[in-house]
């Protein structure tokens, strides 16, 4: 994996007021990105329009698709086409990209696709926030799978896992997506850039043997194959059908195991070096929060309050969404007494909890229809139960 | 009685050798099925017209069509079904420099990808796209296309097809297409002329040809096998000059215009991308890093380039004709 500095021409350097979709575009800019393609949708049309404004002179390119499906599908001949590419999206746009998320997916194209999370089902309330993607994100696309997935909770961290989840991506070769919401979509806050010389960027791992002997794929669950792009005279072959390693269709049920076995493990094993969190005061908690996105910002709210009624309580906010902290999870199952999961869904994050948990500790789901935050006195209430 | 096939010698002997990846042969097509002509004519394209196959690159939908991706030995991309346009659309605007070119189905590219077809001719993306029309979903058995003559027999008609078709050049000249041409899977020296023009051609040019599906189409409707198809085109497609693409509708085995119907200059979208950027930003806009001197100049070079491709296919043709070997009226 080769790392180098930023493309100083993609780099904002300086104290901004930002909104997180501006913030996420111009995270996209840094970590080198240059082939955004989108389609509006509120609440995430502003990442379109400020890459729009902003990549000719970053020495990019943007095109508005016809559709959602159109973009997704852009991403993947951009990536191929050897750029850095990423789409923005809301509910109902993230619902058409299903099918090609699974072809992203199968092909082991890195993109970024961020969600700027709106309430549903449906068209529902287009501009107003909710949590309600993260399951769809993991399963929506028929087939096993595994995806990587990240939530900021402020414009800032719009911008810095913007660039993460870009390092992400081309380091497992996966859709790396950015979980934001209309909330921390729509909120401005103070978003330093740091100089380009001091953001990291994961550069694409180019192949570089002879040309007849490159093998688009590697089914090792571990370690991904180096990419080529279009026109350098590989001849490179890919496709949705289950294939070899040199892409070619290979339509049997031990090669699937192969290829499936491979999609997952290789960011399963790879779980401890991609999940992120965020913990404070979990040791000697008899209650701990887990919190993500938009949401951890009023649980921090909720725990100091909680933590002045004398409640030992605890809080851990998910930066990284997919791949599950499952292990962490468990470990702190055998030491409190239950940990409470609001989320601005019917209870969808809750579900992992709870099956992390197995039955060690209780675990209090705080549900929210969506459309706004959690009021905190809600979530308050929810910790002074559970620490009974 | 079966039928020995020697691969090995086959894979070594073929003159499409260096065009087919040998190592995926056999193909999955039926006997008497007209994908292989478009892509023999196609290899012979690419030959004849001496691109470098290093920078051309070929994208398929799904179907028995978006299998060509698979055969072909260029940089390719098998996508899902309806979506090859807009995956050609994305490589060809990340790599500005590649060929791209589309090969696929009737129902792929104009009935779950027919949106993307609009749109890839309207904005005049500098991409081919080949359809293989044989008026049948033929991967899946059979079903009623977007393009299915009223009255044809198809497994979700099966009592005869009532809904109105496409008439694709009218549907792609309409929408912008700067390039269309149609032919039948037995003109094949008319469908390498037009995909060598095409490759030459600046912005979205879309070949249709009429090919049989001899599997499910020609046997539902009883019209024989892939050699009874190629009577129907002998008898019943002629070449028409001069015709208004609204008039080139197909009546289930009716007549067949065939030829180049459109064919104008017009800005590509990348040419359009660019026009717009440098007059705002001046010399601010460097796409992918090239400054406006080294675009202007690469334009320059590639128009040079087309023009005397053009001027060599102007004097083959002279040369075929005085030869008298050439196409006559019937493009045969
Ligand atoms: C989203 C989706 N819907 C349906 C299918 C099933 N399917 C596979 S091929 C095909 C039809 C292809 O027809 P056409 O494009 O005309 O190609 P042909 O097989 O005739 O060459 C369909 C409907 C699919 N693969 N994906
Ligand atoms: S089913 Fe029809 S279209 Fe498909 S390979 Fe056979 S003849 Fe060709
Ligand atoms: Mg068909």
């Amino acid at each position: 994996m080769r790392k180098t500095a930023a493309d100083p021409k993609g780099v904002l350097e300086g104290s901004h007021f930002l909104d997180g979709d501006h913030a996420i575009a111009e995270g996209a800019l840094a970590a080198g990105c240059r082939f955004f393609a989108g389609y509006p949708i509120t609440p995430s049309t502003e990442t379109a329009e400020r890459f729009a404004e902003r990549c000719p002179a970053a020495g990019g390119l943007f095109i508005q698709m016809e559709d959602e499906i159109a973009s997704i599908a852009a991403l993947i001949g951009g990536a191929w086409g050897g750029q850095k590419v990423m789409t923005v999206t809301s509910g109902p746009g993230l619902s058409l990209m299903m099918e090609n998320l699974g072809l992203a997916v199968m092909t082991e194209t890195p993109m970024v696709i961020a969600d700027v999370q709106r309430a549903g089902p449906s068209t529902g309330l287009p501009t107003m926030p909710a949590q309600q993607d993260m399951m769809q994100i993991r399963w929506g696309s028929h087939g096993d799978y595994r995806i990587i997935a990240l939530c900021p909770d402020s414009p800032q961290e719009c911008f810095d896992l913007t660039v993460e989840a870009f390092n992400l991506s081309e380091t497992y070769r996966v859709p790396v997506f950015i979980m934001a919401d209309e909330t921390v979509g729509h909120m401005h806050e103070k978003v330093v850039i740091p100089p380009a010389g001091d953001i990291e960027v994961v550069q694409r791992n180019w192949y570089e043997g002879p040309k007849k002997d490159y093998r688009p794929y590697q089914f090792t669950g571990k370690d991904v194959a180096p990419m080529v792009k279009a026109g350098d005279g590989y001849r490179f072959h890919i496709t949705g059908l289950t294939h070899d390693e040199r892409g070619y269709p290979h339509l049997t049920v031990d090669q699937n195991e192969k290829v499936v076995t491979h999609l997952i493990e290789k960011i399963d094993s790879n779980a401890d070096n991609i999940i992120r969190l965020d913990e404070s005061e979990v040791e000697g908690a008899d209650v701990v929060v887990v919190s993500y996105g938009i949401t951890s910002r009023i649980v921090s709210r909720a725990v100091q309050l909680a933590r002045e009624a004398g409640i030992k309580t605890g809080s851990m906010r998910l930066i990284t969404i997919w791949p599950f902290a499952e292990k962490r999870i468990e470990e702190l199952a055998g030491k409190v007494k239950a940990i409470v999961v609001p989320e601005i869904n019917y209870g969808q994050m809750v579900r992992e909890v709870e099956r992390s948990v197995a039955g060690k500790c209780r675990v209090v789901s705080v549900p929210h229809c969506g459309g706004a935050v959690h009021d905190p006195d809600v979530i308050l209430d929810a910790i002074m139960e559970a620490s009974k | 009685m079966s039928i020995e096939v020697n691969i090995e010698k086959f894979r070594a002997e073929s003159p499409m050798a260096d065009f087919l990846r040998m190592e995926r042969m056999p193909h999955i097509w039926c006997p008497g099925c007209g994908i292989g002509t478009v892509v023999n004519s196609f290899a012979e394209a690419v030959k004849k017209s001496g691109i470098d196959m290093d920078k051309l690159a070929v994208i398929s939908g799904i179907g028995c069509t978006g299998r060509v991706a698979g055969y072909v030995n260029f940089d390719s991309i098998h996508t899902t079904h309806g979506r090859a346009i807009p995956v050609a659309t994305g490589l060809k605007l990340a790599n500005p420099d590649l060929k791209v070119v589309v090969v696929s189905g009737d129902g792929d590219l104009t009935g779950i990808g027919g949106n993307h077809f609009i749109h890839a001719a309207r904005r005049n993306m500098d991409i081919m796209v080949i359809c293989v029309n044989n008026f049948t979903y033929g991967m899946t058995g059979g079903q009623v296309t977007p393009t299915t003559p009223q009255t044809a027999n198809a497994s979700t008609t099966p009592y005869g097809n009532y809904e109105y078709p496409f008439s694709l050049p009218f549907l792609a000249d309409a929408c912008g297409a700067t390039y269309v041409a149609r032919w039948t899977s037995l003109h094949a020296r008319n469908i390498t002329k037009s995909i060598r023009e095409a490759l030459n051609h600046k912005g979205f040019s879309f070949i249709e040809v009429i090919a049989p599906c001899t599997t499910l189409y020609q046997r539902r409707n009883r019209l024989g096998d892939g050699l009874d198809a190629l009577e129907y085109y002998k008898e019943d497609a002629g070449v028409e000059k001069d015709v208004d693409t609204r008039d080139v509708g197909i009546d289930f085995q009716g007549d067949i215009a065939m030829g180049r119907f459109v064919q104008r200059e017009k800005p590509t979208y990348y040419e359009a991308v660019n026009e717009r950027y440098a007059n705002v930003l001046g010399d601010d806009y460097q796409l992918y890093g090239m400054s406006k001197p080294e675009r202007e100049e690469k334009a320059k070079r590639e128009a040079e380039e087309r023009a005397k491709v053009q001027a060599l296919m102007e004097d083959e043709e002279a040369q075929m004709m005085a030869e008298d070997m050439g196409v006559d009226e019937e493009g045969l």
